[in-house]
């Protein structure tokens, strides 16, 4: 291998981390800190900045372990995969016991400053385990063996997650389906899987209940019918979602600002953490909602482009898991903003208030960040550097 | 350099791979795009529909009421004005959902139940009762302090949640202020009852004027759809009848709004971007009615000249202009009564017809035979065609034959040698039934012809609603009422040779089936028969005598003027028609209506003893009208063309005997009111009809 200094730039002014990726996050966080000093200025009386402040903390905590986590080869959590695992089940089933409930699930366990969602922190533990445990049979992908082993390391939490919260169970199946997607795992299988699905779903809705067996909570099905019937009776269930596009569509093209009432006036109900897209849509109108929907079209499009750049197999799916994950809370969370998808308690990242899935948020971007960090380094090693 | 082989490694994008991330990027660009268009679609398209949605959740709007403008009489005197009441209301939102789905259940099968049925009349279906015992403890707790019964509350609860579904209930109105602060002052015992102030109209002249006045009350869905109401906000006060509805444009005045931010908890939060927009009173309305002259023909109606209290009647207008000067019916009620929600007791008694259906406005909506008082409008039309001349005499033996009956005066009396003058003076009938022969025999309609001309069997046009357009027989009509007479006994299967008694007892018998004939020509000619028509228009027909041709559109309304007293608009309304009547004619007859009123042997003559003829002469027609079964009805008809206050006046009371005998007296009565003479009261003797 030859040196060619000449096509390559100094070595002193190759950042560690792909800019655009911290862009990304960077315009996000900055935008769920506007909107929540909006939205949130009269929620705790003689304290305007309460949320902001507290937002702002999680940022710095999670960016700063998102830098640490980025400066480390992620390839050595492959080897930590049973604790990693272990982990996450033994604080999911910490929390099933232990935990509070937010209205009707059990999410998260009381911590003397905050609490800790171990269902949100889960998402990043069952990617980085999910990955390795692929990684281990990468030659034996084709076997209907391992598929059915990948389903069970998966299915395990998110059953257990979904038995309290339906919509962040549901982010552990698209980790599940995304990482066995990026591994190659044959179509056949998907489609068996699909269908098997498809038979869960037909007990659980409409056997299940027929038998008397309760398998869906009355909010969790109140919150399904709704979004097939949202304008049904605007006191009951389907409201949230009315005044979500309400909200969203007073909002215009450019905004409402100071005039956003809908936020404002409280009728747009937890703006701060299930419903911070509409307002943000009601207050900076189509420009506003469009420009935070590029910034995560923007977030999907790099972490696609690290995937690609991964030095291993074991960075793509690690990659791939988490721009899933992204993706499917973008897209149901928005989705339920403009009233497309059901209500879930899916968070939208970095724009949602809250510790666990802000700093959850920020160890997968720093994950990303590793991934790219490594695979630059590793291109380098092997002068097979390609721009982006 | 080769590449190392490695587990750990693995080889630059496989082709597989970059399928499968084509295939994810794919994915997430229509994910993206799918909530780009919605976006597009909810902020960019439908974006001022979001708008008005957003500020309807966060905007309350108040109605202010404005207070309805007030009636006076032409001096000023006020007739309705407005007081403030305090009504107590139930706000439906804090009511238990089982007493609104009680209500919605109610509502769905009143309005899926056939409104008519043809054997029986439809059962109005039941309120059910009140759904639990803690709602039955709330409002008993309200019914004993507004002195009602908890079952009242719960029906009028349940018909207001039907009607107007979202508004709050009013479960009383004008109630005490000893109720009002006992309410206020216990809000947590009485949960959902609210305490505002309303307008009610208010009557300082009782039951003077009661029928023309009409009502007010919220506007109907119905009545939203019409172009009268254009504009009008659902729940706004509006004129339903008399008067208030007539006039209920100028009289309205418009409802204020006040607007209060509320969150989403309906606390107010201040803005100051929210504009009020301030109530404006309605106009006043300045009638052509003389309240003196009103008050007079109500006593005089209810007072010793009528001492069966027998329904009737007076009408008083200037016969140049068409201004009405009294217009009343007896027995009256009080207006106040409507005001608020009567009971079903107090509603029968003002429709009951045994009691005289107070509420029922005779002047303009009870259209009778008016016996002789016709005989001016026979006398006009048989002059025109040629069938008398002014001065052509008849021989009056006191009976003749017409066809195979024989008809006479009232007591047989002969008058010997008559002219049209002399006719009108003594209420000849044999006079009048001759020319009802040659008139039948003539052809042509001429008697009915000249009292259309006149103003009968159509509305006059009178600024109120209901006004009934009575009726001229003639064959056309007989044919017709002969046919549904036909298909009525067939549908009831009776035979078309019974007779109308039998076919009227068994529900038909609006007709005895034969053709219009001579009598029926006969009878019209003295007023008698079938004619029917209203005191106002008999006014009417008169005051074209009175002012040569001209047939008024009679009017009650004379000025719209600001609340402060200003001018702002006149009344003024065209006469219907001016019709060309030879003064040759005019004077004859005329002539006969005075010395009828003056003259030795005039009808009401001696009513008018010591009337200042000279002065104020006096032309005037008395009328006893046969009605079948029921006693006479008493009529007189006068007007004096007087040059500055013309009037013409006509009464009428139900089985009130001779015209002479009660409603000529009552006429004096009026005619002394108007030209300030002293009411001196003379029954006349005359029994003519």
């Amino acid at each position: 291998m030859s040196e060619r200094p000449t096509t390559r730039l100094p070595a002193g002014l190759r950042l560690p981390f792909d800019p655009l990726l911290a862009l990304a996050v960077i315009g996000l966080m900055t935008a769920s800190l506007v909107t929540l000093d909006a939205s949130t200025s009269n929620d705790v009386p003689g304290d305007p900045h309460f949320y902001v402040m507290r937002q702002g903390v999680f940022f710095a905590i999670g960016t700063i372990v998102a830098i640490v986590l980025s400066r480390i080869d992620y390839s050595r959590l492959r080897e930590l995969k049973y604790g990693v695992y272990g982990l996450m089940l033994a604080s999911i089933l910490l929390v099933a016991v232990f935990g509070g409930v937010t209205r009707g699930s059990r999410r998260a366990i009381q911590l003397p400053f905050f609490e800790i969602q171990a269902s949100e922190l889960g998402k990043v533990l069952l990617v980085v385990a999910l990955a390795a445990f692929t990684v281990d049979r990468s030659r034996r992908l084709g076997e209907r063996d391992t598929t059915a082993r990948l389903v069970l390391v998966a299915m395990i939490p998110a059953i257990l997650v979904m038995s309290s919260d339906l919509g962040s169970g549901l982010v552990y199946v698209a980790i599940l389906f995304s990482v066995m997607f990026v591994a190659g795992v044959s179509w056949r299988h998907f489609a068996g899987l699909i269908a098997l699905g498809g038979i869960a779903i037909t007990l659980v809705l409409s056997v299940a209940p027929a038998l008397g067996v309760t398998v869906l909570e009355k909010y969790q099905t109140d919150r399904l019918t709704s979004f097939l019937y949202p304008s049904d009776d605007p006191n009951d269930a389907g409201y949230q979602q009315n005044q979500s596009r309400i909200a969203i569509g007073a909002g215009q093209k450019t905004g409402r600002g100071d005039q956003a009432s809908q936020t404002r006036l409280k009728f747009l109900p937890e703006a701060r953490t299930d419903f911070p897209y509409a307002s943000i849509g009601e207050r900076w109108g189509f420009a506003g909602a469009g420009l935070v929907l590029s910034l995560y079209a923007l977030l999907v499009w790099r972490g696609l482009r690290i995937l690609t750049l991964a030095k291993n197999l074991y960075g793509a799916l690690i990659a791939g898991g988490i721009v899933a994950t992204l993706l499917f809370q973008v897209f149901v969370n928005v989705g339920m903003n403009v009233g497309i998808m059901p209500i879930t308690g899916i968070p939208l990242p970095l724009l949602s208030y809250g510790g666990s899935s802000v700093i959850t948020t920020l160890l997968a971007i720093g994950l990303l960040q590793s991934i790219y960090a490594q695979g630059r380094v590793a291109a380098a090693t092997k002068g097979r550097g390609r721009s982006f | 350099m080769m590449m190392e082989p490695s587990q750990e490694r693995r080889p630059p994008i496989t082709p597989q791979l970059a399928l499968r991330v084509a295939i994810f990027g794919a994915v997430a660009f229509g994910l993206f795009a799918i909530i780009f268009f919605r976006l597009w679609y909810l902020q960019v398209l439908s974006g001022d529909k979001y708008v008005a949605e957003a500020n309807s959740n966060r905007v309350r709007e108040l109605r202010i009421q404005a207070p309805r403008g007030k009636i006076v009489d032409r001096a000023g005197r006020v007739i309705v004005r407005n007081r403030l009441a305090v009504v107590v209301e139930l706000d439906p939102a804090k009511l238990p959902d089982a007493e609104r789905k009680l209500a919605l259940d109610w509502g769905q099968r009143m309005s899926e139940r056939p409104t008519r049925s043809k054997r029986k009349r439809v059962r109005p279906i039941k309120i059910p009762p009140i759904p639990s015992d803690a709602l039955r403890a709330r409002y008993a707790k309200l019914a004993r302090v507004l002195n009602t019964s908890a079952g009242a509350i719960h029906r009028r609860v349940v018909r207001s949640l039907v009607l107007v579904p979202y508004s709050t209930i009013r479960v009383k109105t004008d109630v005490p202020d000893s109720v009002l602060a006992y309410i206020s002052e216990r809000p947590e015992e009485f949960p959902g009852v609210q305490v505002e102030q309303t307008y009610l109209r208010d009557y300082p002249q009782g039951e003077l004027a009661a029928q023309i006045l009409g009502t007010v009350g919220e506007v109907s869905p119905k009545q939203l759809r019409r172009a009268r109401f254009r504009g009008v906000k659902p729940g706004t006060i509006v004129g339903q009848g008399g008067l208030e509805f007539a006039y209920d444009r100028y009289l309205r005045g418009r409802d204020g709004i006040q607007r209060v931010q509320v969150d989403a908890f309906g606390r107010p939060i201040p803005s100051d971007r929210l504009r009020d927009v301030k109530e404006v009173a309605g106009q006043r309305l300045r009638l052509s009615l003389d309240l003196g002259l009103e008050r007079v023909g109500q006593r005089a109606l209810a007072g010793p000249l009528n001492p069966g209290n027998n329904p009737g009647a007076f009408v008083a207008l200037d016969p140049t202009t068409g201004e009405v000067l009294a217009l009343g019916s007896s027995p009256t009620f009080d207006p106040a009564l409507l005001t608020k929600a009567i009971t079903q007791k107090q509603y029968e008694l003002l429709v009951d017809e045994a009691q005289g259906a107070p509420i029922f406005n005779r002047a303009i909506s009870s259209a009778y035979p008016t016996g002789s008082t016709f005989k001016a409008v026979t006398a006009l039309a048989g002059l025109h065609a040629g069938l008398i001349t002014p001065g052509a005499t008849i021989n009056d033996p006191g009976c003749i034959q017409v066809g195979e009956a024989e008809r006479c005066n009232a007591k047989q009396q002969a008058y010997g040698s008559v002219d049209l003058t002399r006719a009108l003076q003594v209420s000849s009938d044999i006079y009048f039934y001759k020319l009802g022969i040659n008139a039948f025999y003539r052809g042509g309609l001429v008697i009915q012809n000249w009292a259309r001309k006149l103003g009968f069997a159509r509305r006059t046009g009178i600024d109120l609603p209901g006004e009934f357009a009575g009726l001229i027989p003639d064959p056309q009509w007989r044919a017709e009422i002969g046919k549904r007479e036909l298909a009525c006994r067939k549908r009831k299967k009776i035979s078309p040779q019974a007779n109308v008694y039998a076919a009227g007892a068994a529900g038909c018998g609006i007709s005895d089936l034969r053709p219009y004939n001579l009598g029926d020509t006969v009878n019209l000619a003295v007023g008698q028969g079938d004619l029917q028509a209203t005191p106002l228009q008999l006014a009417v027909a008169y005051g074209a005598i009175a002012n040569g041709g001209k047939v008024v559109r009679p009017h009650l309304g004379l000025e719209i003027e600001s609340d402060r007293g200003e001018l702002v608009q006149r009344i003024e309304r065209d006469p219907a028609r001016r019709i060309k009547i030879d003064p040759n004619n005019l004077a004859a007859v005329a002539n006969g209506l005075h010395l009828a009123a003056s003259a030795p042997g005039g009808t009401s003559a001696d009513v008018f003893a010591g009337w200042p003829q000279d002065r104020y002469p006096v032309y005037g027609k008395t009328g006893t009208a046969q009605r079948g079964v029921k006693r006479d009805q008493s009529w007189y008809v006068a007007y004096v063309p007087d040059k500055k206050r013309p009037i013409v006046v006509a009464v009428t009371v139900e089985e009130g005997g001779f015209g002479a005998e009660v409603a000529a007296p009552i006429a004096r009565l009026l005619l002394a009111q108007h030209y300030n003479q002293e009411k001196v009261v003379v029954q006349g003797s005359s029994q003519t009809r």
